[in-house]
């Protein structure tokens, strides 16, 4: 073992020339420098048969629909029915409701750990309900509105990160790492990006048997650095996978911000070169996130291709109950993102259409309160993290293999069951 | 002295290393300003500037590979992986690039990297924050391995591996950065603040890699194991009443056997314990060393504590996890005999 000593190898003057990116606020900027200044209601509407390449206009731009009068503009406002707009204004008020429940519950220890996605709500609900229930969705476990506009139980939802007895995944994973297949909501994994090129899978399994259902997969910018990421553009591409690959841009990845995710200005961009139809879009408008994914969606199931979508939006709260957002983003916070808050968006855009006012809008957030409040009740009956019941010991041991091998069982018989 | 944590004990190796070497370098995920999730290399940015010090794209393939590319081209990069669970996108670079170069090269290339990630269970992580992958790296010819248990030699055994020539693998048990854990959940939380271990020089040193300690001196068996379980098999030997003497063995690859040979010839029982699944398990390896060299000695079959085969699981954690009462069965069954 050598005592190395002092080593130098750069004299005094000597200038370091490594470039480290670093966020803009800490060096007295902001961090909302933004494509924002684009208008809504800018960008055309190609045709859902147009090539990948034709779509750069929107992959550097910002598809916005809301403007801000809080009217719908342009060619690709879907034209939502109220009753539409008033669903999808509640479930993501439902969403934030359980989100700060459940965040307030783990405060107090009774989750092992919670993750919310507040100021994201828009992203999952507009794609959802763009999307048939039948089409296979492979999410980051920041996209639980899915479950909401799927109709998940909330119920079951709480079982699952108190781990209780009634949790369909047995316990064996950390909160908020939902599956539940009867709504095609495949079982969320802690690594990030390995199911981006799982979700392409998917879709050439329903292109292989001939049917018209899609995939449609979640990841963070930060993820966008994995390989996996590329891995799934090129293999949607090559094999024109029908499948809408989505690129939640919140803006930071825990501490990370994402000009270390990457070199360039947009996500979606990255789609471009491997001629995948690319968009960025207003993350917190909803009818632009339906819009886009309602298009992506008929594009994939008429056979033209894959989508890759970029969500322009920004995490709201801490990356998971386990960090302090003011140590590495102080005055950066959500309230000074320049595009807003998807549910003022969409509340302002129905009352200003006299499809909503503050009264009802009032009477939502308590009702929403209240659903919660009892299915936390109910779901404890089932068990609570710190007395359970929780699943059984046998469960350790199941579903490792379809059948238990030989020294399972007898693992099995070491701890007496 | 100063008292301090693993956390502290390895963030002030890394200072020490980062004053003494301009080649050394740190870097990771969310490791350069935020100084870590562990909070492990905090200060380093703000001291050596961020070019000593940086944050990383998410992508351990690219962390391992430019540590690599670092490596080979005269710089001493100490990468960290955030979870030893999200160390696979990286393994391709660790096992098939960074533990071949020297031998493939004929020994004209060499990257001195080391690898540290915090790894093992006991905190409630599910299966993907729990995992103790090491024996998928002893598995591999050309890598160093390396696990501490306590923040005297964390310290020291990290200044080792960030002077070795050869990568190394280091491994941070998280149960063990705030406290000892002798396997008792229910009780409440130990610090460092009070156990011999904890008092760590803030001055540079090292300790040498390859070299197990005796952490309990005892004649009737012989408990081998490493990281949280070095605590957990402490606790099962007083507690017992059997006179265990622990190894703890510090470094996996290359192993110290003259250690484990003259215990085992001593005791002439042996148990094996470690966190990770049992097949084919760095406890395999121990089995057969010690078959293959104290046969003779052996005054019983030795047994292995190892988790179960299954992946490690969230809200059964404690039974899956190798108890004292486990440790003390084996123990008493090398006994028997
Ligand atoms: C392969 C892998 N490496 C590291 C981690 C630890 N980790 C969990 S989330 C996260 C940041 C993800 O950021 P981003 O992709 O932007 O998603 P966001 O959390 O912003 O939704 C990291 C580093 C992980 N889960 N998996
Ligand atoms: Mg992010």
């Amino acid at each position: 073992m050598s005592d190395f000593g002092l080593v130098k190898i750069m004299g005094e003057d000597s200038e370091v020339n490594m470039h480290v990116p670093v966020p803009p606020h800490r060096e007295g900027g902001t961090s909302f420098p933004s494509p924002h200044e684009i208008p809504a209601g800018h960008h055309t509407k190609p045709s859902i048969d147009c090539a990948g390449e034709e779509t750069r206009d929107l992959a550097y731009g910002l598809l916005r629909v809301l403007n801000d009068d809080d009217e719908a503009v342009g060619e690709w406002d879907p034209k939502l029915s109220a009753d539409e707009l008033r669903a999808a204004l509640e479930h993501m008020v439902r969403i934030r409701a359980y989100d700060d429940r459940m965040m307030m519950m783990q405060r107090q220890g009774r989750l092992s750990f919670y993750m919310k996605c507040l100021g994201e709500e828009a992203v999952s609900v507009g794609a959802a309900m763009a999307m048939e229930n039948r089409d296979i969705v492979v999410p980051s476990y920041r996209q639980q509105g899915l479950l909401f506009v799927r109709g998940r139980s909330m119920v079951d939802m709480i079982s699952h990160c108190i781990t209780n007895s009634n949790d369909n995944v047995k316990g064996r994973q950390m909160p908020v790492h939902y599956s539940w297949k009867e709504g095609n909501f495949v079982s969320i994994s802690s690594p990030v990006g390995t199911q981006f090129p799982q979700a392409v899978g998917a879709a050439m399994a329903f292109a292989y048997r001939g049917e018209d259902s899609i995939a449609c997969t979640w990841l963070g910018e930060g993820t966008s650095a994995q390989g996996d990421f590329h891995y799934g553009l090129n293999f949607a591409s090559v094999y024109q996978a029908p499948c809408v690959l989505v690129v939640v841009n919140n803006q930071w990845a825990i501490s990370t911000h994402r000009n270390l995710a990457h070199g360039g200005s947009s996500f979606a961009a990255r789609g471009i070169p491997y001629n995948v139809a690319s968009i960025r879009v207003d993350g917190q408008d909803l009818l632009a996130v339906y819009a886009a994914h309602k298009w992506a969606t008929e594009r994939a199931r008429a056979g033209h291709g894959p989508t890759l979508l970029e969500m322009y939006t920004y995490r709201g709260d801490s990356h998971s109950s386990s960090d302090d957002p003011s140590i590495y983003r102080p005055g950066d916070g959500y309230e000074n993102w320049p595009l807003g808050d998807p549910v003022d968006r969409l509340k302002a855009h129905l009352v200003k259409i006299g499809e909503w006012d503050d009264a009802r809008h009032e009477a939502l957030q308590a009702q929403c309160k209240d659903e919660i409040i009892a299915a936390y009740k109910e779901a404890e009956t089932h068990g609570t993290l710190k007395d359970g019941p929780f699943p059984p010991v046998t469960t350790l041991f199941e579903d490792v293999y379809e059948d238990e091998p030989w020294h399972l069982l007898e693992q099995r018989g070491q701890v007496g069951i | 002295m100063a008292q301090m944590n693993i956390i502290q004990a390895v963030n002030s190796a890394l200072h020490n290393m980062f004053e003494r070497d301009e080649t050394v370098v740190s870097f990771g995920e969310d490791a350069g300003f935020y100084g870590g999730v562990f909070r492990c290399t905090s200060g380093l940015q703000e001291k050596f500037g961020k070019h000593r010090s940086f944050d990383t794209p998410l992508a351990e393939g690219g962390i391992v590979g430019i540590a690599i590319g670092m490596g080979m081209n005269g710089l001493r990069p100490v990468a960290e992986i955030q979870f030893a669970d999200y160390i696979f996108p990286g393994f391709d670079q660790i096992t098939n690039e960074l533990a071949k170069l020297r031998y493939r090269s004929g020994g004209e290339y060499s990257a001195p990297v080391t690898i540290r990630t915090p790894c093992g269970g006991g905190i409630k992580g599910g299966h993907y924050h729990s995992q103790s992958p090491e024996a998928y790296f002893t598995h591999t010819p050309g890598l160093k391995v390396v696990i501490c248990s306590n923040p005297y030699d964390a310290k020291g055994l990290l200044i080792s591996s960030i002077e070795c020539n050869d990568p190394v693998i280091f491994f941070e048990p998280k149960r063990l950065y705030n406290g000892p854990f002798d396997g008792d959940h229910t009780a409440a939380m130990v610090k460092w603040d009070s156990h011999p271990k904890g008092e760590v020089p803030e001055e540079y040193y090292n300790i040498p890699l390859g070299k197990a300690e005796i952490v309990r001196a005892g004649k009737e068996v012989t408990i081998l194991c490493y990281g949280t379980m070095v605590h957990v098999a402490t606790a099962a030997a007083e507690n017992s009443g059997i006179d265990a003497e622990v190894i703890d063995l510090r470094t996996l690859v290359p192993l110290d056997i003259d250690a484990i040979e003259d215990s085992v010839k001593k005791t002439g029982r042996c148990v094996i314990v470690h966190e990770a699944p049992r097949t084919s398990g760095f406890g395999a390896e121990l089995m057969s060393q010690v078959q293959e060299r104290c046969f003779w000695h052996l005054e019983a079959p030795i047994q292995r504590v190892t988790g179960w085969d299954t992946p490690y699981p969230h809200s059964l954690e404690w039974d899956y996890f190798p108890s004292q009462a486990r440790i003390t069965e084996a123990m008493r069954a090398t006994m028997e005999e």
